[in-house]
């Protein structure tokens, strides 16, 4: 039995659990409906949540995916709507500026040696702070090309809908997926998060890992804000507040160690499912109340922090040299 | 204290100043002031009207408060080599807990307010036995209560705006004794308090070292786990507090939004107090000037016309200024270049 | 013998310094295209020094190192792998959580359109291994196996990368005789093809199984260079420890556990040991005795002083204080009991370096006493102005940041730190280490003093000269366990290397 797979394995079955408690009380969690929907929903979660894998197997954290969201999607709708530029435009221009901004901080994390949670903590006020100055107000996007992505959906039997967004995220996943596991840089990333020093005297390129690292977070990131633009038609300097904390949550529910290395990218698939589910099923019962979502969440946090410590409970806390040189 | 280390031995001097550590955060707070006075030209005035002290400075110290007292328990725990992101969390639950106490049963309000602070201290509590005890990272085991603490704050409200007329916990954020701001009394209260309780006792030796060198620490026979702790609890209690405040303000307990990012701007007061995120030396002091330099560029940009959504833009700006002016990279980057330039100068008069 | 006599890797007049300590000082060193050359010395000798040099960690002051001739300048490690200079450090620098595979090729991955070919690399570790002898599932993460595997392994990503010189630093430190004797084949191998193997490791009896030659340093200086078979192991433990041998000898040591005779000793030490760890010791010091613990590195005597204090946990035995049992499961206890440590790592197990000297003296009384009973800050100076004084401790005032003291200065304020909590026990583990001839002296004259006082002393030091000086018996370790106990005449520099250098009773 692989230990490092065990958590995944566990995350599956919290999530069929939960599934299925919730197929017991609502028949609808038996259609289609139920898991396109959570898809759709939760799609920029999600795609932020690729990203803060990549961030947290390499050892380091993002807060700024939250305010880069809502930084994106009012600065697409003002380039849509104010300059008339083409959204395709629009999104080239935010993902370029998206990755100029996860270089720098990456880029400050590791040449000045600056913990990523207060550098990223100082990119989200600033990517925030920047919303607010180009608008205070949601802005509305009426673009030909914003209608014709909303009605690309394909309809299943049971009427559940596979959005655009939702397919996005999907493959977005995949692509996730394949670099973190079968690329150099991905394999870079593990290695990194697993051993910094024996990373370096390995011969691992940290300087481009750790900015890599930072940029794909950035990038999928401003992807995420052009998806919630397209699925609310609008920009909103006030959306997505605190999503950081959710995708990092979803990323450890998913079975990846906060302490980086160990992960997989498909967890953070059925971590983000989850935090679906349990929100549907709150959602569904009338009795329950929204705050049941965030204290389920937190709980579930919890035993898997539990879990993860009692998995790796052999190493000891100090790497006391049992004989010395 | 240690805040003034090492007084100027050959009498004063500009080097000498600047080199003291306490000199920077000063001297921007006065720079932050000073450019306040110049977008608002009664910045500085003060008056008395009706028994109150009105005026910038103090609306700075009273809206200053929760933050003042998160960063003096977030000082603490950065100091063990900790952090603690629940105290937004902690600040709504605590918050939740006086009003709802207050607003539905017929308990005395001090002793909901002592229950209150309880509450605060048992998730402090929490919070240190995670990591303490189980040696879990800091900044996960405090997670957990920053992710679930605003639901057992709605929880605890029922989700509503916990609204209440109780005229004496309304005290603790709007009462005014000697034409002061009861809230400022508490800043001053617990500063001491937590001040006597690290400086006059070994706490504050004991944490610096902990935070410094864990494993030396441990040598020397110090128990790390149950300095932790007081750290976790004491950040829990000044989160309680800052909880009571905010919602004695209003007069109702919001578990959304009460206390909403203060966690971080705790952190940033810290971190321009000048205490590493590293541990060891902490500087209560300097914390407080932190935590007062983030509430005076917010009131500047307040009086200064400018929409208030420049505030995380600013504080942006002053985060990093900061981190590259305590980065080790840059402080020596700066200091090469000072010497070559001297260098040159003396090789021209040469 | 297979050993050519072409030189691959050569150092000349190789030296560097670090601040005032010289810490290589115009080394010659020849490594021979297959042959296991063993490098030998004590703490401090410049071993870790040289590796760091050759493989790009530390640039050098001055000198030249030459890899088959040529001059080479290796700026990094990831320089020196690729020149052909590969390191296995003890504490293997590896990646845990990722596969044995993964961990060999992690950055020359075998790829396919463009993505890493991961069945493909899989076969070719396990195809590698295979050639020596290792069995293992490939895929499986490297935390999962043994240290002697992840030894392994660390060697095969080494000789893969094409290595002409591979650096074995203590690769045995943590390998039962199975172990051991798997590693050895496999260096056999490497030797056979041609590669040059450098062998740093305490176990003098594989320096003699497997080593063709074998370079002894000492100080930073090299001692001498010899062929394996014909340097007797006496004449190389006392090359290593720095001391002639004035008399012949011969004559075989007798093991000496016997039972002191007074019952009253202040400490007792019974049976204490952990397995795997240390073998159950006894031990006794009496009141206002020093008792010696002489042995090689690596023979135990660290393991020792840490069973003791506490900071290490022991499975077996019983430590008796003044008669009674006590029971110790960490440093505060042991310290409550009127025991003090001076460990022997300074920087990071002694000194609180962001802390003032005022504070590194009062730190371990103030944890005795408690939070509460806090020692008024006048008191403190005085403590600490009393300190520096009777230690001579050199520092503008008490105030300064301990980790701006020198050396000898820190080892003496660790010193103080724990006279000021009143030990009535105290072990010191090389307190003289790394610190300079004034402050060598005087150290040895406070221990003098000490004993005089009344305190009971184990003091752990490879400087056998002073063992000899100040202590009234020696207890002599060898691998992990207790091999004689010498006392009055016996207390001599050769006897003790004498029952150092016997060869193991098999």
């Amino acid at each position: 039995m692989k230990s490092r797979i065990f958590p995944l394995i566990a995350t599956i079955v919290v999530f069929i659990l939960l599934y299925m408690i919730g197929w017991q009380r609502f028949p609808a969690f038996g259609t289609t409906r139920v898991v396109l929907n959570i898809l759709t929903d939760k799609s920029f979660l999600g795609v932020a949540a690729v990203g803060m894998t990549f961030v947290i197997l390499s050892g380091g954290i993002d807060l700024s995916v939250g305010s880069i969201i809502a930084f994106t999607s009012i600065f697409c709708a003002l380039l849509i709507k104010d300059v008339g530029v083409h959204p395709l435009g629009a999104f080239a221009i935010a993902l370029a500026l998206g990755a100029a901004f996860g270089g720098a901080m990456g880029a400050i994390i590791h040449y000045l040696k600056i913990p990523p949670f207060i550098v990223t903590l100082a990119g989200m006020f600033l990517a925030r702070g920047c919303a607010f100055l180009l608008s205070e107000a949601s802005v509305p996007i009426e673009h030909p090309f914003y209608s014709d992505i909303s009605g690309m959906y394909y309809v299943f039997e049971d009427k559940g809908r596979l959005t655009f967004v939702a397919t996005l995220f999907v493959i977005v996943l995949l692509v996730g997926l394949i670099i973190a596991h079968f690329t150099r840089f991905g394999r870079n990333v593990y290695a990194l998060g697993g051993d910094k020093n024996s990373a370096l005297l390995l011969g691992v390129p940290i300087a481009r890992t750790t900015i890599g690292v930072y940029m794909l977070s950035s990038v999928l990131a401003t992807l995420a804000g052009i998806i919630y633009s397209l699925y609310t038609r609008s920009g909103y300097p006030l959306a997505t507040v605190g999503l950081e904390l959710d995708a990092i949550t979803a990323v450890v529910i998913g079975g990846t160690l906060l302490t980086g290395g160990v992960g997989y990218m498909a967890g953070t698939l059925v971590g983000v499912l989850i935090l679906g589910v349990i929100q549907t099923y709150i959602n569904f019962d009338g009795g329950l109340n929204s705050w049941w979502t965030k204290i389920v969440i937190g709980a579930l946090l919890f035993v898997f922090i539990a879990l993860q410590k009692v998995l790796s409970s052999g190493r000891p806390v100090f790497k006391l040299p049992s004989l010395k040189r | 204290m240690s805040e003034m280390t090492q007084p100027a031995e050959r009498g004063f001097s500009l080097q000498s100043l600047t080199r003291n550590r306490a000199f920077w955060p000063i001297f921007a707070l006065l720079l932050i002031l000073l450019g306040n006075r110049l977008i608002a030209p009664d910045f500085f005035n003060i008056e008395v009207v009706e028994g109150r002290i009105f005026g910038s400075l103090i609306v700075i110290l009273i809206r200053g408060a929760p933050v003042v007292l998160l960063s003096i328990g977030m000082t603490l725990v950065i100091a063990t080599k900790g952090i603690d992101l629940s105290v937004g969390a902690v600040i709504a639950i605590s918050g939740a807990v006086a009003a709802v106490l207050v607003s539905t049963t017929d308990i005395n309000p001090i002793l909901a307010i002592l229950i209150s602070i309880g509450v605060g201290a048992l998730c402090g509590l929490w919070n240190g036995i995670l990591v303490a005890y189980f040696n879990i990272q800091p900044i996960v085991a405090t997670l957990i209560l920053m992710v679930s603490g605003r639901g057992i704050a709605q929880l605890i409200t029922n989700g509503q705006i916990a609204i209440f007329n109780d005229e004496t916990l309304a005290f603790v954020g709007t009462g005014v004794i000697a034409g002061i701001q009861f809230p400022i009394y508490i800043c001053i209260a617990v500063f001491v308090i937590v001040m006597l309780l690290v400086r006059r006792t070994a706490i504050g030796l004991l944490i610096e070292s902990v935070g410094a060198n864990d494993r030396a620490s441990y040598y020397a026979g110090i128990k790390a786990a149950q300095i932790k702790l007081f750290a976790y609890v004491a950040s829990g209690i000044c989160a309680a507090l800052a909880g009571l405040i905010l919602t004695a303000d209003i007069k109702g307990a919001d578990a959304n939004n009460a206390g909403l990012w203060l966690e971080l701007d705790a952190i940033l007061a810290v971190v321009i107090g000048g205490t590493s995120l590293d541990g060891g030396r902490f500087f209560l002091g300097l914390s407080v000037i932190g935590a007062l330099i983030i509430q005076s560029v917010e009131t500047g940009i307040l009086q200064s016309g400018l929409p208030p959504t420049f505030n995380l833009v600013v504080k942006a700006i002053v985060i990093l200024i900061v981190l590259l002016l305590q980065s080790d990279v840059v402080r020596r980057w700066i200091s090469n270049s000072v010497n070559r330039l001297r260098g040159q100068m003396r090789g021209q008069t040469a | 013998m297979t050993t050519s006599t072409q030189p691959i890797l050569q150092t000349r007049d190789l030296s560097i310094s670090f601040g005032s300590v010289d810490a290589l000082v115009s080394v010659d060193f020849n490594l021979r295209a297959g042959e296991i050359h063993a490098l030998l010395g004590e703490n401090g000798a410049g071993k870790s020094t040289l590796i760091k040099l050759v493989t790009g960690v530390y640039a050098k002051d001055s000198g030249q190192i030459l890899l088959d001739g040529k001059e080479i300048n290796p700026r990094n490690p990831r320089e020196a792998q690729l020149l052909g200079i590969s390191p296995v450090y003890q504490e293997i620098n590896l990646i845990p959580t990722l596969s044995v595979a993964e961990n060999i090729y992690l950055g020359s991955q075998p790829m396919r359109f463009g993505l890493v070919n991961t069945a493909a690399m899989n076969k070719q570790a396990e195809a590698l291994l295979n050639r020596y002898n290792i069995d293992i599932d490939v895929n499986r993460t490297l935390s999962s196996y043994s240290v002697a595997i992840q030894q392994l392994v660390a060697i095969a990503r080494g000789v893969d990368m094409s290595a002409k010189v591979l650096i074995l630093d203590e690769p045995t430190a943590s390998l039962d005789r199975h172990e051991v004797e798997t590693l050895f084949n496999v260096m056999r191998q490497l030797k056979a093809d041609g590669v040059g193997i450098i062998l740093i490791t305490h176990f003098l009896d594989q320096v003699y199984e497997i080593s063709d030659r074998i370079t002894v340093l000492r100080n930073g200086f090299k001692v001498g260079e010899y062929n394996t078979d014909e340097l007797p192991r006496v004449k190389l433990i006392s090359e290593m420890l720095g001391h002639e041998l004035t008399q012949t000898l011969g004559k075989q040591a007798t093991s000496e556990t016997a039972k002191p005779k007074n019952q009253e000793a202040y400490i007792r030490v019974d049976g204490l040991g952990r397995k795997g760890y240390l073998e159950p010791i006894d031990l006794t010091v009496n009141e206002g005795e020093i008792v010696g613990l002489a042995g090689l590195l690596g023979s135990g005597r660290t393991e020792t002083a840490l069973l003791i204090f506490g900071i290490e946990g022991h499975d077996q035995g019983t430590i008796y204080v003044d008669g009674q049992a006590v029971h110790l499961r960490s440093p505060s206890q042991a310290i409550q009991e009127g025991f003090a440590l001076c460990p022997e790592d300074r920087k990071t197990e002694g000194i609180v370096g962001e802390l003032t000297v005022r504070e590194n003296v009062i730190l371990a009384l103030q944890a005795k006493r408690g939070w509460f009973d806090f020692i008024p800050i006048k008191r403190q100076q005085e403590l600490a102005d009393e300190m520096i004084e009777a230690l001579h401790i050199a520092t503008p005032d008490a105030e300064k940041p301990a980790g701006q003291l020198s050396g000898g200065n820190q080892q003496k304020l660790i010193l103080a730190r724990w006279l000021a909590s009143e030990p009535k026990f105290l072990i010191l583990d090389e307190p003289t280490r790394g610190i300079d001839v004034g402050a060598h002296a005087e150290i040895i004259n406070i221990i003098k003093r000490l004993s005089n006082d009344g305190m009971s002393l184990l003091v752990i030091s490879s400087e056998l000269a002073e063992v000899v000086d100040y202590s009234d018996r020696v207890i002599v370790l060898r691998d992990h366990k207790k091999v004689a106990e010498l006392k009055g005449d016996e207390v001599t520099e050769n006897r003790i290397m004498q029952v150092i250098a016997e060869e193991p009773n098999v």
